[in-house]
């Protein structure tokens, strides 16, 4: 594409800009714009680059606290753990590219995650991942699952950085469209955390990492609209990863970041080569020259269009401190690695570049940030459904089951069954470090900061039927979930990083889901003082017209300051008493057990109200929780979630290899007594002499805590329930992944 | 005892190994850069998990051919004790020291769990502290862990006790089960599991302490 290219309306509209945009553009550049300088707005005003239907809703949320050094805004977020250590975080979708070429979707979108947080000073230390499949009958299912895993694991395990947990949905609200939400935690000290924007006049910009070809030409003006039929034809837009430059990368940049060297960084993602430089300039106040006749090419005769759209992975620019170049030939040099001086930082505030001996784009950087698209984008209030009221057709006895083929039922369901077969195939144990990971089943990952006492908690949640059916309480719950689950660990919650994944925002119905949640995340933050330090928008996930539900991914991160006292799901111990915290009314609404035995919202259409979440009830029990772990009164500890009691204390058996015996201790029916998902509450497992001061200690808290039940034998038992060996649970509760993905 | 690991662009078990190494003979051990032409005076060698250059073309294939391992290969035929655990398992097969080859697993899945192991053979410089206790679980993490070797070379293994460990519940294809072996001489170790990750309570158990313990008592 030459520079002389006459830019018509189509090719405006070609490039995703409306006409006022356009417009826009014209007045500020007091001119028509050539095709580079059509492109670079083009990628800089994309949803994806400029979140232009999210940016006024996202300032809502809480991204403050004692413990934040960077909020959103940055490559990643940054908090403090103490010490003068500093954890680095964010979690971010590739879901468009991952639905098209899975293996490659996948792993570019761990690589890329990775680059956003070493690129703060910060050696990436866990990987986590929420992902989101169609229904398993779903013709792609199978082959999205098998690339997706593949390609997770084929960049972490190569890279060197443990993949420690995460979740997994089937839902046929996915079946067009994925989701790929991949988290990275990294360690940093607190005086070496490197941020992007590009201070002073006259300094040497260095580009890093890769050379550039052509693929991913375009990439976030893919991620900016909605699929269709022809979407396969997408591909050349999917970017290729290779996890070993990726490696030589993080070393080379830790090499580099040890020095005094480095003025600015900033990874080459979405919009590549155009966003890196612009958003550095930007931040900075400064104008960035760039010579591309320099910039490291994969391919002969790329133009100037190629190279500033490229979404090539594995590649950084940096500003430095003049005089230190050579340190980084050295450097990148030694790591194999290409490394070029680009250009140079400027006072004029303007994007200057030249090709060949000829100026193919000059610019004014500001307009790009200030007269970005801010759309207020109508919306409309999702409508409030009904709870679901207990009646006697519910019980699977009545309706010519039985509640131990409700509970295998429930235990052999896609969400519910054991992963083992994704997660054996990521290497959770690399690095050392490892506390707990998926391996245990239990709520959190525990990540131990190497060479010391103390460790990072961190979990991924969202519970897309709950989104569905209210995206207001749904927000506030996937806050509130990813809150309790660090709580079993022991650990003290300290922030979150959002991904947020919506459908078409230009419908104001997607547009209302996307408002209310944000709402609901928010009231939960507010509430849990759990601030959003990083996140990230997907929009447009959706198909022929047809969006997924509203899946707000939380991942929160907690400290553990003293590794001996610390708590898993495992470690309940023959004789022990079954404790439930929190209070339990039978929830069934948007339940697992609603939509597997009763057959609700099977289509995809959520028929009654999620359980809501008390989030003052929610601080004081988790807060009492802690509190047990700290002074060791418990031997192991779980979440209540999908499936309620039943499940909950399934899998704690599955962790321990004892069995248990349940009583009814409310008035709800049985049912609902197993399997309602009532929020905010846990199971523990303590020593008989320690039931006693655990309850009553909870009531002098105005804590609902009562013995449900006692570990022991190899057989699970409810009162007037269920009651099988622990061995058949098990079966069917691992078999069905490996017989699915082997059928 | 002096020690070293070798570091290759994308070794990643490098710092597990160091972190083992330094934790059980209380020395640090130094880390060498995979471009050095010579190995400096050490007593041990451990050739770290990971995927040294990428495993382009086959794992290990290249690392094998570097200088380094050149280096060692020559010293290793003198009498050096060498440890390969997972890559370094496979770089030592590429490069001759160890028979046989590493093809990807049975299941065509990478695989990582923590696995039950039998010790073979417990008179070995690497295997000798475990004395009478057979049953270990070392953490595994692999692709290409599939052990092969012709029939000639497998019964000369097994004939000359060069077995060292083997796979209880076969993760991976390995023709008898094989998990790790030595040489002739018995002075190089290569298995595919990890027992550089299995030397602290709180992260994959303590059962590989007494591998590296075997070694340092050699030196004693």
């Amino acid at each position: 594409m030459s520079t002389d290219i006459k830019i018509t309306p189509e090719i405006v509209a070609e490039h995703g800009l409306s006409e006022d945009e356009y417009k826009t553009i014209k007045k500020r550049l007091g001119r028509t714009p050539n095709i580079n300088e059509l492109g670079l707005f083009s990628v800089m005003w994309s949803e994806h680059c400029s979140y232009k239907s999210s940016r006024r809703h996202l300032k809502k949320l809480l991204t403050e606290g004692d413990k934040v050094i960077q909020g959103p805004g940055e490559n990643a977020g940054v908090i403090d753990i103490g010490d003068g250590d500093a954890i680095v975080f964010k979690m971010e979708s590739h879901n468009h590219p991952s639905y098209i070429e899975p293996y490659q979707g996948a792993a570019t979108g761990v690589g890329g995650i990775m680059r956003d947080v070493f690129t703060m000073g910060a050696r990436p230390i866990a990987l986590m991942n929420a992902l989101r499949f169609g229904e398993p009958d779903h013709p792609k299912t199978k082959t999205l699952v098998a690339g997706v895993v593949h390609g997770i694991g084929g960049y972490g395990n190569c890279v060197g950085v443990p993949t420690v947990g995460g979740e997994t949905n089937f839902h046929s609200g996915y079946n067009g469209n994925i989701l790929v939400n991949a988290m990275c935690v990294g360690l940093a000290r607190q005086d070496k955390v490197f941020y992007s924007a590009a201070k002073g006049v006259g300094n040497p910009i260095f580009y890093v990492g890769s050379k550039t070809g052509r693929d991913g030409i375009h990439g976030a003006t893919m991620a900016s609209a909605e699929f269709d039929d022809d979407s396969d034809e997408k591909r050349p837009t999917v970017q290729v990863g290779d996890p070993f430059t990726e490696k030589l990368l993080i070393e080379a940049c830790m090499e580099l970041m040890a020095t005094d060297a480095i003025i600015a960084i900033q990874d080459m993602g979405a919009a590549g080569l155009t966003s890196s430089s612009i958003e550095m300039a930007d931040k900075g106040g400064v104008g960035v020259e760039m010579n591309l006749d320099m910039v490291p090419q994969r391919s002969s005769g790329m133009t100037p269009y190629e190279m500033m759209l490229s979404e090539s992975q594995e590649r950084m620019l940096m500003v430095l401190k003049p005089g230190k170049e050579q340190l980084a030939y050295d450097i990148f040099n030694k790591w194999d690695l290409d490394v070029a001086e680009v250009g140079r930082t400027t006072k004029t505030g303007r994007l200057v570049l030249t090709h060949k001996g000829e100026t193919v784009c000059d610019i004014p950087i500001a307009p790009l940030g200030d007269d970005a698209p801010n759309l207020d984008r109508p919306y409309t209030a999702p409508p409030k459904l009904k709870p679901l009221e207990h009646n006697e057709m519910q019980d699977p006895d009545k309706r010519g089951s039985s509640y131990n083929s409700a509970l295998k039922a429930i235990l052999s369901s896609p969400d519910i069954c054991s992963k083992r077969w994704i997660w054996e195939q990521y290497d959770r144990t690399v690095m050392g470090d490892t506390v707990d990971s998926s391996q245990s089943g239990g709520d959190a990952a525990i990540v131990r900061i190497h060479g010391t006492n103390k460790a990072v908690a961190i979990s991924t949640d969202c519970t897309p039927r709950y989104c569905a059916a209210d995206p207001f309480e749904g927000g506030k719950q996937a806050v509130a979930e990813t809150w309790r689950n660090l709580t079993c660990t022991g650990a003290v919650p300290i922030a979150i990083t959002d991904c947020l994944n919506f459908g078409n925002p230009e419908r104001p119905e997607i547009m209302g889901q996307f408002v209310y949640a944000i709402e609901g995340m928010d009231e939960a933050c507010r509430a849990l003082d759990y601030p959003v330090v990083s996140g990230n928008v997907s929009l447009y996930n959706e198909t022929n017209g047809v969006a997924i539900p509203p899946t707000p991914a939380i991942g929160g991160v907690g400290l553990i300051s003293d590794l001996n006292k610390f708590q898993t799901i495992e470690g309940a111990k023959e004789g022990d008493s079954l404790i439930l915290i929190g209070n339990t009314q039978g929830w069934l609404g948007a339940s697992l057990y609603a939509r597997i035995i009763l057959g609700f919202g099977k289509d995809g259409t959520p028929d009654h109200a999620p359980p809501p979440v008390d989030l003052e009830m929610e601080k004081k029990n988790g807060d009492y929780v802690r509190r047990l772990i700290r002074d060791r009164r418990v031997n192991a500890v779980h979440d209540l979630s999908d499936g309620g009691l039943a499940v909950a204390a399934v899998e704690m058996a599955f962790a321990s290899g004892l069995g248990f015996k349940l009583m009814n201790r409310s008035e709800n029916p049985d049912h609902a007594w197993l399997f309602g998902e009532d929020q905010g509450r846990y199971l523990l497992a303590v020593e008989e002499n320690s039931v006693n001061p655990v309850i009553s200690t909870a009531h002098n808290l105005g804590l609902t805590a009562i013995m449900v039940g006692t570990v022991g034998g190899d057989r699970l038992s409810a009162e007037s329930g269920f009651d099988i060996a622990l061995s058949d649970a098990h079966m069917v509760y691992e078999n069905w992944l490996p017989d699915f993905m082997a059928s | 005892m002096k020690s070293a690991v070798i570091v290759f662009p994308a070794s990643n078990c490098d710092r597990d190994a160091q972190t083992a190494l330094a934790k059980i003979t209380g020395r640090d051990p130094l880390m060498v850069w995979h471009e050095e032409t010579e190995l400096p005076q050490v007593d041990f060698v451990v050739i770290p998990g990971g995927f040294s250059y990428g495993d382009y073309l086959r794992s290990g294939a290249i690392a094998a051919r570097s200088p380094i391992v050149q280096d060692i290969v020559k010293k290793a035929k003198n009498g050096l004790p060498v440890a390969g655990f997972c890559n370094g398992f496979q770089i030592l097969t590429e490069s001759g020291l160890l028979p046989g080859a590493l093809m990807r697993n049975k299941g065509l899945k990478f695989v990582c769990r923590p696995q039950k192991l039998k010790i073979a053979n417990s008179d070995s410089m690497f295997t000798k502290a475990y004395g009478d206790e057979t049953d270990v679980t070392y953490p595994i993490a692999h692709f290409d862990g599939n052990y092969y070797a012709d029939d000639a070379t497998i019964s000369q293994l097994e004939k000359s006790g060069r077995v060292l460990f083997r796979y209880v519940d076969n993760p991976n294809g390995s023709m008898k089960d094989i998990a790790g072996i030595c040489n002739e001489a018995g002075n190089v170790l290569g298995m595919m599991p990890h027992p550089e990750r299995a030397v602290d309570p709180l992260h994959g158990g303590t059962d590989g302490i007494k591998l590296f313990k075997s070694v340092l008592e050699s030196f004693r």
